[in-house]
């Protein structure tokens, strides 16, 4: 393959790119500040909390995503197949577990300091438990605080239910992070946090809405995992992720304007032939050619549940200074991977109602459990109920040994072809009618 | 003047060619095995369409001479294989051009040289009126007719006949000759070939075979041509079939479909899916189709339509060939035997002999280790054919189930042992009241797709423009 050329950037991921240099530097001056350290996962995460105390998360995951986009996946996950980890395990877990053991080295080159304590919270995903068994067994004797989330079950999130996330809060994770960070929460100061999220998420639906608009502005799904870094990690609650987003919604209100398509790597997308609705994670080891095939086809994403794993705001939800620590449990609760089928299924199909979407596509992770369970049920729900063309494609995360590229670029160009057949053959059928 | 469309299926193992005249109707069909030129296996396969559509055409002229004289149509008949045997012979000569070269250009010894040259012109001597015979008589019946596999059968029977020690060199030739013999292209004049084999029959029937030969089909019209008919008959015939040769053969539009697609010499918005190629002319052969199951040499499709034959979601086995056409492939080859008699054999099972379905190649080393430990070999073919099937059901629940009929297609259509444990699996699983639709052109659904889009697709103007078309032509 041809030489990319420069990806085609937009200054809010310049802005975004310096907020996580940052970070980062700051995670690498660990020793010298004296900051602490939490590892914990992006789903439910309490990242105000950890803020509150001026201790600094990681988010393994982001990491091995992160690794995953520069190619440094496969060999990491190597060591840890190395170690005995098998075939079948998720790739996220290998890939960070290899990094871990090759220097823990970041993104940016910096070395990511060892936690100071691991804090579960493992909505929607029982591998996360299974994750941090093993990085306590890398890191002895680092404290653990294990925050349960109930499964949304019944399609809802009750009283008893947030009581008792709250509880486990106060009693549980609360005392840890104080032992670890040596001080004690600062209530007023998490509720000054939250005031900040619940500004960012506002934005971040308005920005993530403007793809109701044809053409869309944006790609949800592609471009849509940048706009959700500041908010699913370590910014929420920040004037930083403020401003981002501020930023970023300035620029995508120009290009509705404008009348402008979405900006992508190879250059903004001219015309929009196709609107998705993706469900599952992008695959990372070859993002940029992934998109590619979705941007030489004309097809744009218009809304996608990836981008709603660290928090499904569009239903309402926000951060609510008021009532910190209830509304802390309600997010951990109200995450997609949290939600049950038939809620994500309904999820889902009014997205394709609301976004005017032409089809529905999955792509489905070989090594994710808590994304590929009930798939093929939602697609075939999805196919009934909103009659549809429906596609599936499969890839992984992290392991570039489960990309095909051909393979994925034959089932999407049937997949395109299918959509573009039935807009031919339907305005056939109307005019003969 | 009448439109036709061509579609043409670029396949892992063969390519198809399917012509339609604007009422949807197959007027043309024709097939190749797939080969290292793309262009080349498309180009043939798109001529043998012309060509047979060439003699379609000349029976539905004579209808109505057909009816009141049959043995015209046994003449056409035999005039169609004649006619392949007279592009065969053609094929031979280069083939043949090429052997010498290969063999001049390997052997630098002069004395090896000239033993395997004599060698190569005895062979050649010897398997040439065997074919031509074949060809003749219709004795190639189910065996597979592409050129690569009659003469390579011919050529390694000559070669084991030979003394050991010429086995390598001989082969050697070969494997370096054959793949330039078979990626040429070469323009047949229909016209002058056609003569050709007219004449070709004469020798034929002034020279009757023996009568007690099995091999031909409709004895009684046979006779009749026999009977010293013949040349009157194709003295009244000739004339149409000048017609016919020189008929003017326009294709309006043309789709290309299958795995190769994107190195189809076509315009890339002439182009199409297989997938929906396979469900559009599954679904045209047979309207109340829901569900369709394409079984190919390299990928496995479970595909679901809706009630204008377009696709609404389908599943693809594209990672592994347990389940795929190459499975059986693979297996024919483990058990030296050919393909084709494969599903025959697997018929005669007593019962399945339990076969992982996980892999093609450890399936062989399964068969090895379960003929060691006695089972029959019918037994573990059972086995294997219904693993494949099983498979196959897996990626049909995945695409959705099959709903009330369900259409069989792909070149593993043709064999009898997969419909034999489709049928009662379907069933098993989905009730005894669903239809199963296997057609006799199954093999060249994907290929009649792809001429039911162009035919359509031309009405929006969305494909080729007509001169893109004539350019390629």
């Amino acid at each position: 393959m041809a030489n990319p050329r420069e990806a085609i950037k937009e200054d809010s991921m310049i802005l975004q790119k310096e907020m996580l240099a940052n970070l980062f530097k700051e995670l690498g001056n660990t020793k010298e500040t004296g900051k602490k350290v939490v590892y914990t996962f992006v789903p439910g995460n309490l990242t105000e909390l950890i803020l509150s105390f001026d201790m600094l998360p990681v988010y393994p995951e982001i990491n091995a995503l992160q690794s995953g986009m520069r190619k440094k996946s496969a060999a990491y996950i190597r060591e840890a197949e190395k170690l005995g980890f098998s075939e079948d395990v998720c790739t996220y877990v290998k890939c960070d577990i290899g990094m871990m053991l090759n220097g823990n080295i970041g993104p940016t080159g910096e070395s990511i300091p060892p936690p100071d304590l691991l804090l579960l919270s493992y909505t929607g995903c029982f591998t996360f438990m299974k994750w941090f068994e093993n990085l306590e067994r890398l890191y002895p004797g680092v404290p653990i605080a294990m925050l349960h989330t109930p499964y949304q079950e019944d399609g809802q999130i009750t009283s008893d239910q947030v009581e008792y996330m709250v509880k486990q809060l106060k009693e549980e994770v609360i005392p840890k992070m104080e032992m670890v960070a040596g001080k004690k929460l600062d209530m007023q100061r998490l509720s000054n946090m939250m005031s900040k999220s619940a500004e960012a998420e506002d934005l971040l639906v308005k920005i993530l809405e403007t793809a109701k608009n044809k053409p869309s502005p944006i790609d949800a799904y592609f471009a849509g995992v940048y706009y959700i870094g500041p908010i699913f990690t370590a910014f929420r609650g920040t004037d930083e992720a403020v401003n981002y987003y501020k930023e970023l919604y300035k620029e995508v209100e120009q290009r509705l304007k404008l009348g402008l398509g979405p900006i992508t790597p190879e250059g903004e997308l001219k015309e929009e032939k196709f609107r998705l609705v993706v469900e599952g994670p992008p695959n990372w080891t070859n993002f940029r050619e992934f998109w590619k095939i979705f941007y030489d086809m004309g097809a744009v994403i218009v809304a996608s549940s990836y981008t709603k794993v660290g928090g499904v705001y569009d239903l309402g939800f926000r951060h609510n200074p008021n009532e910190p620590l209830e509304s802390l449990a309600k997010y951990c609760m109200g995450c997609y991977t949290n939600m049950n089928l038939p809620q994500r299924v309904n999820f889902l199909a009014d997205y394709i109602k609301d976004y005017q979407a032409d089809g529905f596509l999955i792509n489905s992770i070989k090594s994710c459990n808590s994304f590929s369970a009930g798939q093929l049920m939602m697609m075939r729900e999805i196919e009934k109920r909103m009659e549809v063309p429906v596609g599936f494609i499969e890839s992984d995360l992290v392991d570039p040994r489960y990309f095909s590229y051909a393979n994925i670029k034959n089932r999407l160009e049937s997949y395109f072809q299918m959509l573009e057949q039935r807009k031919i053959i339907m305005t056939q059928e109307a005019e003969t009618a | 003047m009448t439109k036709y469309y061509l579609g043409v299926d670029l396949g892992s193992t063969t390519s198809k060619a399917v012509i339609i005249n604007d009422q949807d109707e197959i007027i043309g069909r024709g097939i190749t095995n797939t080969r290292a030129n793309y262009s080349i296996a498309a180009d043939i396969a798109k001529d043998e369409a012309i060509y047979n559509a060439r003699f379609s055409i000349l029976k539905k002229r004579l209808e109505n001479e057909i009816n009141t004289t049959p043995e015209y149509e046994r003449y056409i008949m035999d005039l169609e294989s004649v006619f392949q045997y007279e592009q065969f012979k053609v094929r031979l000569d280069k083939l043949g051009d090429e052997l010498v070269k290969t063999c001049k250009a390997f052997f630098k010894d002069e004395k090896t040289q000239e033993t395997i040259l004599n060698h190569l012109r005895t062979i050649r001597k010897t398997f040439k009126p065997v074919i031509k015979r074949d060809y003749l008589y219709n004795n190639l019946g189910s065996k597979n007719q592409f050129f690569r596999d009659i003469v390579s059968e011919k050529y390694n029977e000559e070669v084991n006949k030979l003394d050991i020690s010429l086995f390598e060199p001989l082969m050697t030739v070969w494997d370096k000759s054959i793949s330039p013999a078979e990626n040429q292209l070469i323009i047949f004049d229909f016209k002058e070939l056609i003569h050709k084999a007219m004449d070709d029959l004469h020798e034929k029937y002034a020279n009757p075979p023996e009568i007690n030969d099995h091999t031909h089909v409709n004895f009684e019209d046979e006779l009749k041509l026999l009977k010293g008919n013949f040349k009157q008959i194709s003295e009244s015939l000739r004339e149409h079939i000048d017609a016919i040769s020189d008929l003017e053969f326009e294709i309006t539009n043309m789709t290309g479909t299958g795995y190769g697609r994107a190195l189809l010499p076509f315009p890339q918005n002439c182009i199409r899916s297989e997938i929906l190629c396979h469900a559009f002319g599954a679904h045209a052969v047979f309207p109340k189709t829901r569900s369709v199951l394409d079984i190919g040499g390299q990928d496995t499709k479970a595909i679901q339509v809706d009630k204008y034959g377009l696709v609404t979601s389908f599943q693809m086995n594209d990672r592994c060939a347990a389940g795929c056409g190459r499975y059986l492939g693979y297996i024919a080859d483990e058990m030296s035997i050919s393909l084709n008699e494969l599903g025959p054999m697997a018929l005669l099972a007593e019962k399945e002999v339990n076969i992982c379905s996980t892999c093609t190649v450890f399936a062989g080393a399964e068969l090895r280790e379960l003929t060691n430990l006695g089972e029959k070999r019918e037994d573990i073919l059972g086995g294997l054919h219904k693993a494949i099937i099983m498979r196959a059901m897996s990626l049909i629940a995945r695409s959705g189930g099959i709903f009330n009929e369900f259409t069989f297609t792909g070149g593993v259509a043709r064999n009898p042992a997969v419909i034999k444990y489709l049928s009662q699996l379907v069933k098993e699983n989905y009730g005894d009241d669903i239809k199963i639709n296997i057609h006799s052109d199954s093999i060249f659904m994907g290929a009649l797709g792809g001429a039911m889009f162009a035919r359509r697709n031309l009405n929006l103007e969305l494909p080729a423009t007509k001169q893109e078309v004539a350019e390629m032509n």
